[in-house]
């Protein structure tokens, strides 16, 4: 594992850091680390928050404080092996018709047929990098170079819940009604964010997903059942 | 027996301590603005499990009662009364069935705290009954029309008070910050302008954060990080140059630089200053802010502790005082 740098935030966070980059191997670092902190149940902890290269640790400053947290957590670094099975999940997706408004856009862009841009996006496994922006918004990451696109320049306004929508390596599944400036290409009707749910959030950081392709007419039979 | 919204201005909404735990799933924790202030309120009721209150913004709010009930207000300087007649500022009182609550922008300060026995009786979401603004599950802002019910029916007209505003809860023109976590991507001119002079309070200000005005703190190299966790109080600078202190509803995750992070119990006091008043920043470190931190929830703890010598009439008071130097019994007659 990468030797993580420590870095105080405020009087009540430390940010652990495995690196600058997007890579496998940073983001291992991170998820070995939220797994560990998250066993030893150090006091004062509030809150850790996985992201791409670091892992934020929220304190309580009047139960404990940046060095002794600092000791407890390097104790821990040096350990290994608690780490949990990720888990795969496969996600239905509709890449026609008006659930997909942007994948005529992205075939000119790229050169590809639309077949190919499906067969692209369905071949690969994305990784859930991290959770942010809102409850349940899952920062993936693992699309092909074939189809990675700039965003748009200007947001387009109401896209909807499930939209399944890619930028650059990236990859989201909306969650609620937003503006983006990201290449919606098709619709699931799994959902992500569950907010009434035992567990609202199904899918753990470190979880793969795959998306398997279904035709408008299987798409919508399930969403009528 | 219920609690009818007459009038809300904008950003008035109900708030417990918040929701912690689910920050790394994009849940912003939410909670008071002014985190001290609401757990003074929750002293003053003698209420501190599962405690929330509505919390008013610079822009007031009215309210009726169904029936008679015992509220509590506290948080910076707001104007208060019921028919027109004014209230203590702080303080635990009495709301007669039918009469209005009018509570209007006061001498200073920007958030105020509003309650009753127990907090109000609302569903919960990820254990908290915070409304959770940004996404709009568990409640959004309050407005016209909305009825409240209070989680207790009794009254306490033995808690009434009122009370001094303490010091520590006003904002002071001036806030402790760590710097970091990205000041490393900030040229040399802004991390020295940062404490140089003052940041006006601009009026982008809501539960998510504070815009200020000032030197411009450009970033160097903003584009280039990856997205990262955030948390309260950080000072993040966009490509405009003006710092944003992130507040109660900040964004969980973000790719601009932070050039610092504000202490906790600054945030707090921050959090009172209004548009047009001048923020002035001096560096601690982590250590340091949270030994400051740690002598301000003393304060708090040691004012609270003084909250039941205000309480009652005059006569009770004077009563009390007897009581404690001997010179009336416990039957309440003189001894001589």
């Amino acid at each position: 594992m990468i030797a993580p740098q420590f870095q105080p935030v405020g009087d009540s966070g430390v940010m652990i850091r495995f690196g600058d980059e997007i890579t496998d191997e940073i983001h291992a670092g991170v998820l070995a680390m939220d797994q560990a902190i998250t066993a030893a149940e150090l006091p004062g902890v509030r809150e850790l928050v996985p992201s791409f290269t670091g892992l934020l640790v929220v304190y309580d400053p009047l139960e404990t404080e940046y060095q002794t947290l600092i000791r407890g957590i390097s104790g821990l670094s040096a350990k290994s092996g608690t780490s949990r099975e990720a888990r795969e999940w496969v996600l239905p997706i509709c890449y026609e018709s008006d659930l997909a408004p942007d994948l005529q856009a992205v075939c000119d862009q790229t050169g590809l047929s639309s077949d190919a841009v499906i067969n692209a996006h369905t071949s690969a496994s994305y990784k859930l990098f991290m959770y942010g922006f809102a409850p349940g918004y899952g920062y993936l990451g693992g699309t092909p170079e074939s189809i990675q696109l700039p965003r748009k320049t200007a947001p387009v306004r109401d896209i909807p819940k499930g939209a399944v929508m890619i930028a650059g390596p990236q990859c989201i599944v909306t969650t609620m009604v937003m503006p983006t400036g990201w290449w919606v290409i098709g619709r699931t009707d799994f959902e992500v964010f569950q907010p009434f749910a035992d567990n609202p959030f199904p899918v753990a950081v470190g979880d793969t997903i795959r998306f398997q392709r279904l035709s408008v007419d299987d798409f919508m039979k399930g969403q009528k059942s | 027996m219920s609690l009818e919204v007459k009038f809300a201005g904008p950003l008035c909404s109900l708030q417990d301590s918040g929701r912690i735990g689910f920050l790394r799933y994009g849940v912003t924790e939410s909670g008071p603005m002014d985190r001290q202030a609401f757990r003074i309120l929750a002293e003053m009721l003698e209420t501190e499990e599962e405690f929330n209150a509505i919390e008013v913004s610079l822009a007031g709010m009215v309210i009726q009662a169904e029936q008679t009930l015992t509220l509590g207000f506290c948080g910076s300087e707001f104007a208060l009364s019921i028919d027109g007649e004014a209230l203590p500022p702080w303080g635990v009182f009495t709301l007669p069935a039918g009469k209005i609550l009018t509570i209007r922008a006061g001498e200073s300060g920007s958030w105020g705290y509003l309650s009753c026995l127990g907090g109000f009786a609302t569903d919960a979401w990820l254990d908290s009954t915070s409304s959770h603004l940004p996404s709009g599950l568990c409640g959004g802002y309050l407005q016209a029309g909305d009825v409240l019910v209070p989680g207790a029916t009794s009254l306490r007209e033995d808690l009434n008070c009122a009370l001094p505003i303490p010091d520590f809860s006003r904002f002071t023109g001036s806030a402790r910050i760590v710097p970091g976590p990205q000041d490393h991507l900030f040229p040399d001119g802004a991390k020295q302008a940062l404490f140089q002079g003052g940041f006006t309070v601009t009026r982008e200000f809501d539960r998510m954060g504070m815009r200020l005005s000032g030197a411009s703190l450009a970033p160097e190299d903003a584009l280039s990080m990856p997205s990262e966790a955030i948390i309260r109080g950080s000072l993040q600078v966009p490509g405009h140059g003006d710092p944003i202190v992130l507040l109660a509803d900040h964004q969980t995750t973000g790719g601009y630089p932070k050039i610092a992070t504000m202490i906790t119990c600054d945030q707090d006091t921050t959090a009172q200053a209004r548009a047009g008043d001048v923020v002035r920043f001096t560096a601690v470190s982590a250590e340091e802010g949270t030994q400051a931190t740690r002598e301000r929830a003393q304060q708090v703890a040691n004012w609270i502790a003084e909250i039941p010598s205000h309480r009652g009439s005059l006569a009770d008071k004077l009563n009390r005082v007897n009581l404690i130097s001997g010179i009336v019994g416990p039957d309440g007659t003189p001894h001589h």
